[in-house]
């Protein structure tokens, strides 16, 4: 049987903001590991974007062994406490596991969390260099390197450069690190601390945080190149959020998810006036959108002891969300109101929003993207009773970066354009993540720091140290 | 860590404080600002740059201390430090040679367009400044404002200085007397910072007169990087996004009454932190 990970009930959870779930205990990481077959050609492996050796590090685990369990995730994962809670595995390693024929994939995520958790409670950060990468040149310490944005992509990316021995320097814009890690994913998914020990791992690899640092305006690309940077990764993420474009939508009380979740998670709100960052908040809240960011507000909302609606216009089978938050959102007391598209949101005297008129909507025959396509019922129009509002509905790409770097080629949809190789309109400045496919999850985007890293120190050895003094290639 | 180097008070409600922050000195220009966390716990606010000097690497910041913040900021005294300061954020004032530029200035306002009239003035134009207040103490940087303007006109709400009444019966005169005129023309362009029914009553008249009118908001902000939306305002009924679009937006399409709407939203929450 696969272990579940036991969480804090939902009556008891939506009082607080500590970590829903638990996570695996020494006696139920053993178990749970001894069910690994130990496939000699692993599949597991090869649905992990960036390919940990899942199990040698089970394997670890099963003799006990938790400390170079961990180093061997780390081999290839720099933030395995992150990965282990908010990976969507179902979709990945476990999607491919051979046990899913008989019975139920090895709980992996737990697994990984586990042996995280472990090396963080002891306070045990090994450092590992990694062994596949090419041979360290004596060159690498003197060699520049520029991450912009501390997110998932550009820490992985960091992790691997300062890994390989280059010289890193990782420019953050807010106050703390961690990107949407920190402002967006709420306490209770994946508590602060936890980001921030790992964030202490990766500058104890030599990278040099610089946060206040908002690329484009503090520095722009052109000076880091000119003051001797020799590559610069931009990883900066998602940007502006989307709207619906409906009437009422700068209400009072209408909040982009992106706003809602930075005043709560980055800001900490929700232990205001403690914390100096307020949020207005009424009595009844509801969050458009189907996805892991309207979940995370929808369960955010509950926590601070509001009435929630989730609106969402298809169903609950096209919702993006990973089935494990749609399940304990519903759990936590969460109303879904599917078959629901927003019309327009209704004000009162003051502007503060008063109630969200919407249509209700049918499926019809599917679209573009495979899924049914809702179609609104004449004449079904009727009023949501909320006061609160929060757009999760995607963002656009942050025109900021490439408004201040004329040679940064971009793609229509103001996305940055990059060859396979990551590498951009500009030699030598690369991009991953989020800014180069739209919102995406945080493992892709580790993904691609991941190959991003690489393809930069190709670049380097091929376009630099060849032409220095005959480096072979 | 930004540590405060001078302070000097205005007013009774508006203090100066020079703050060491070398590289956003090295790189101000006109109408830009920053953002601000004073300590652990803090919130961040955008203020916009008073003055920089980037040899002495250090930034002027001016501000009326009204807000939570702004009240524990002007408790702090040289020496202090502040935690955070990320900048300079938005885009410059597009400063070009015109003509003749007006520069009206209210409030803890005139601080703001104070660089503004400066770089007018530098890029040649003929800069006339005006600039109001409550009362006499509220009239700030006169000094500094008579080196920028050409002709600089103060007005007082209780007339407790210069002329008794609003920018805009300045503004007002100025225009009638080129509507009187036969020689003389409308200035090419009206600069405006200030108050919102300030910079809305502003736009009113120079719309009437049809002369190019630009305002710089001051809408709420939280990361101020294109990030978070909170800054949203709506220009020729187009959602527009303060922070990385503005601050400077043409004063004939934007809505000041949302502007203004918006700007009440953390009123109540504001009373229970005070």
């Amino acid at each position: 049987m696969r272990k579940k990970v036991s969480q804090q009930p939902a009556k008891e959870r939506i009082q607080n903001f500590f970590e829903v779930a638990l996570g695996f205990t020494k006696e139920e990481a053993l178990e749970e590991a001894k069910r690994c077959l130990e496939c000699k050609n692993p599949l597991c492996v090869k649905g992990c974007p960036v390919e940990v050796n899942i199990p040698a590090f089970i394997k670890l685990i099963k003799e006990g062994k938790q400390e170079e369990a961990l180093e061997k995730i780390k081999e290839k994962n720099n933030l395995p406490a992150v990965c282990g809670r908010v990976c969507p595995q179902e979709d990945q390693c476990e999607a491919r596991c051979v046990l899913n024929k008989k019975q139920a994939a090895i709980n992996i995520g737990a697994l990984e969390r586990y042996a995280a958790d472990y090396g963080l409670a002891a306070s045990r950060l090994p450092l590992v260099v990694s062994k596949n990468g090419p041979a360290t040149n004596d060159q690498r310490p003197a060699t520049k390197i520029a991450v912009v944005g501390s997110g998932p992509a550009g820490l992985t990316c960091a992790a691997d450069l300062a890994k390989m021995g280059y010289r890193v320097t990782l420019f953050e814009s807010l106050h703390l690190p961690g990107g949407v890690l920190t402002y967006g994913i709420p306490e209770f998914r994946l508590p602060k601390k936890i980001v921030l020990s790992e964030v202490e791992y990766i500058k104890g690899l030599g990278v040099d945080l610089k946060t206040d640092s908002l690329i484009g305006k503090t520095y722009t690309i052109e000076e880091l190149l000119n003051a001797g940077t020799k590559a610069i990764f931009i990883a900066t993420g998602a940007g502006l959020p989307q709207f619906l474009g409906i009437p009422g939508e700068n209400l009072n009380r209408v909040y982009s998810a992106n706003e809602f979740l930075t005043r709560v998670n980055l800001m900490k709100a929700y232990k205001f006036p403690g914390q100096a960052t307020p949020l207005s908040i009424g009595g009844k809240v509801a969050v458009i959108g189907g996805g892991n960011v309207a979940m995370d507000c929808a369960r955010v909302s509950l926590r601070l002891g509001k009435e929630v609606f989730l609106v969402y216009r298809r169903t609950e089978n096209e919702m993006p969300a990973r089935r494990e938050e749609l399940e304990n959102a519903k759990e936590e007391g969460v109303r879904f109101k599917t078959l629901t598209q927003p019309v327009k949101v209704l004000g009162d005297e003051k502007g503060l929003v008063k109630g969200l008129e919407c249509l209700r909507m049918e499926l019809g025959e599917p679209d573009e993207s495979g899924r049914r396509r809702p179609v609104p019922v004449k004449g079904s129009n009727f009023v949501l009773d909320v006061d609160t509002l929060i757009i999760a509905i995607g963002q656009n790409p942050n025109p900021l970066l490439p408004r201040a770097t004329p040679r940064l080629k971009t793609n229509e949809d103001g996305t940055i354009l990059v060859d396979e190789k990551y590498m951009t309109s500009i030699p030598g400045v690369f991009a991953g993540g989020d800014i180069i496919t739209g919102a995406d999850t945080v493992i892709s985007a580790m993904g691609a720091g991941k190959k991003a890293a690489l393809a930069i120190d190709k670049y380097i050895r091929d376009a630099l140290f060849a032409k220095a003094k005959g480096v072979p290639k | 860590m930004n540590k405060i180097i001078f302070k000097e008070e205005l007013s009774n409600e508006v203090t100066r404080i020079v703050v060491e922050a070398p590289q956003i000195a090295a790189r101000a220009q006109a109408g830009q600002f920053i953002v601000l966390i004073i300590d652990e716990g803090g919130e961040r606010i955008p203020l916009t740059l008073a003055d920089w000097d980037s040899g002495k690497g250090a930034i002027t910041l001016i501000f009326q201390k009204v807000g939570f913040t702004t009240k524990k900021l002007g408790g702090l005294n040289p020496g202090d430090p502040i935690k955070h300061i990320l900048g300079p954020l938005g885009h410059p004032t597009e400063v070009k040679n015109l003509g003749t530029v007006v520069c009206v200035g209210g409030g803890v306002g005139i601080a703001e367009v104070y660089p503004v009239s400066r770089a007018f003035k530098g890029a040649g134009n003929r800069v006339i400044g005006i600039i109001g207040g409550r009362s006499k103490e509220l009239v700030i940087l006169e000094k500094e404002m008579r080196q920028t303007c050409d002709e600089l006109f103060i007005t007082t709400d209780d007339g407790s200085y210069g002329r008794k009444g609003l920018v805009t019966d300045e503004l007002k005169d100025i225009f009638g007397a080129v509507e009187r005129s036969t020689h003389t023309k409308y200035p090419e362009l009206v600069y405006c910072i200030g108050p919102v029914p300030m910079m809305k009553a502003v736009s009113q008249l120079t719309k009437d007169y049809q002369v190019k009118t630009i305002v710089s908001v001051n809408p709420i902000m939280v990361d101020a990087t294109g990030m978070c939306g909170a800054c949203r305002c709506t220009v020729a009924g187009k959602t527009v996004f303060g922070c990385v679009d503005g601050p400077d937006f043409d004063g004939h399409a934007l809505d000041f009454d949302e502007l203004s709407r918006r700007l009440k939203l953390f009123k109540e929450e504001e009373k229970n932190k005070i």
